[in-house]
């Protein structure tokens, strides 16, 4: 069975795929393997970077929205303490101008009746000349009779 | 069993399927093919199996075509269906040797990946029915076709050659002349047994490509014997047909198993020996 020829020959054929292989196929295949992996460890290495990079950004918006809710509580509460407070001074205006209101009315109706009693005196002044006058069936000399009237109408 | 009809025993059978197409010269001097087993028993030293190194060296050329391709094109980009494939063999070639070869040598690797593809697919030829080829050749003219390079012990044995050459060359150029010699004159037994131990350390080594040459053929050539026979029940009547065709698939579908196994194991020892002719002895 043994054939030197074939032998011999099937040694050097595969001596020749070896060193082919060794040449031209193993190189270019290995290093496009080796490049990937790299490719790939940086691009994990990457995405982990971009991950704590938006835990920290998510973390910092948290942050700033915190801070903004309190802010915004601090302005409600503010306004609301300025509201209170703008509606009691309303109220104590609103008071003091009522009760500047009924003073002032207050004294116009007094003068109002002051003035009415004045009339009401000189009337009745009158109205007593003319009963005096129509009972003594005389004229009176009102200049006369002017202090004594006056003095009437002043106890009236 | 014996397929009488076609005129063809059963011993006919099995020999024809175990004879190769051999090229040398005929009994009447000429050159040529051989007609028959018996001529081609006869010939000389200057003859050749031509199936066995055709089939072999055009599936070398496949794997160089198949993986050369690839190889050109690879990109550390995103890899398609095909080249993904071939990188995962490659990938896989790379970490074994890595574990068994420590030392610096860029041409074991692809060694490695050479022996387990090529020998893998000269021994997927054996999966394909035994009769096929041999018959449409036969159309042609051809008389004999084994298309299984891994069942001609010629072949695995000069692979093994190969192999064994490369320990030779790198124990040499490692260890240096003396050194190597060295290596195998003291040991196991102290130096004043160094004949002995010689003799004892060159069979060891020289059991090496003999053991890995061997392996691979007897294993290959079992399972073809065991198709061959498993072909010779077709002939027996519609059971043993149909019994026949079940054992074939069986036996196809445990080999699927052994060729890649004993495609490995070549891979796998070279690199051991290339290993082990690489390190040098820090002890003495």
């Amino acid at each position: 069975m043994f054939n030197l020829a074939t032998f011999i020959g099937q040694s050097i054929v595969f001596l020749i795929f070896v060193g082919i292989c060794v040449k031209f196929i193993w190189p270019p295949a290995i290093n496009a393997m080796r490049a990937r992996q790299q490719r790939i460890a940086e691009g994990l290495e990457n995405a982990e970077k971009a991950e704590r990079a938006i835990a920290e950004s998510n973390e910092e918006a948290e942050d700033i929205l915190r801070n903004a809710r309190a802010e915004g509580q601090q302005i409600i509460d503010a306004a609301r303490k300025q509201g209170t407070s703008m509606i009691e001074d309303a109220r104590a205006e609103a008071r003091l101008e009522g009760e500047r209101i009924l003073e002032a009315a207050r004294a116009e109706v007094s003068q109002e009746s002051n003035r009415a009693r004045e009339l009401l005196r000189n009337d009745v002044a009158t109205l007593a000349v003319a009963g005096a006058e129509r009972i003594l069936e005389s004229d009176i000399d009102r200049a006369k009779h002017a202090d004594l009237l006056d003095q009437l109408v002043k106890e009236l | 069993m014996a397929s009488d009809d076609k005129g063809f025993s059963s011993k006919e059978y099995v020999t024809h399927h175990l004879t190769n197409l051999k090229w040398g010269q005929l009994p009447d001097g000429s050159w040529g093919f051989a007609h028959s087993a018996e001529e081609a028993a006869q010939m000389g030293l200057l003859s050749i199996h031509v199936d066995a190194m055709l089939w072999a060296i055009g599936l070398g050329v496949v794997f160089l075509l198949l993986f050369g391709i690839v190889a050109r094109r690879a990109t550390a980009g995103v890899p398609g269906g095909l080249q993904n494939f071939i990188e995962v063999i490659i990938e896989f070639i790379d970490t074994t040797v890595g574990e068994i070869f420590t030392y610096k040598n860029k041409m074991v690797a692809p060694m490695a990946l050479t022996i387990f593809v090529w020998v893998f697919l000269m021994n997927l030829m054996d999966l394909v029915p035994v009769d096929w080829v041999p018959w449409t050749m036969s159309l042609a003219g051809v008389h004999f076709q084994r298309i299984v390079p891994t069942t001609d012990v010629n072949i695995t044995m000069g692979m093994a050659a190969t192999v064994f050459l490369l320990v030779l060359y790198y124990s040499f150029r490692r260890k240096g002349v003396g050194g190597f010699i060295g290596e195998l004159a003291f040991h196991p037994f102290p130096k004043v047994f160094a004949p002995f131990n010689l003799v004892l350390e060159g069979i060891t080594l020289i059991a090496k490509p003999i053991s890995l040459g061997l392996r691979l053929f007897g294993n290959l050539y079992a399972g073809e014997m065991i198709f061959i026979l498993i072909a010779l029940m077709y002939t027996g009547g519609v059971l043993m047909f149909g019994f026949g065709g079940v054992l074939q698939l069986a036996w196809a579908l445990f080999h699927v198993l052994i060729i890649t196994l004993q495609a490995f194991i070549f891979a796998v020892l070279s690199v051991v020996y290339l290993a082990q002719a690489h390190e040098v002895a820090d002890e003495h």
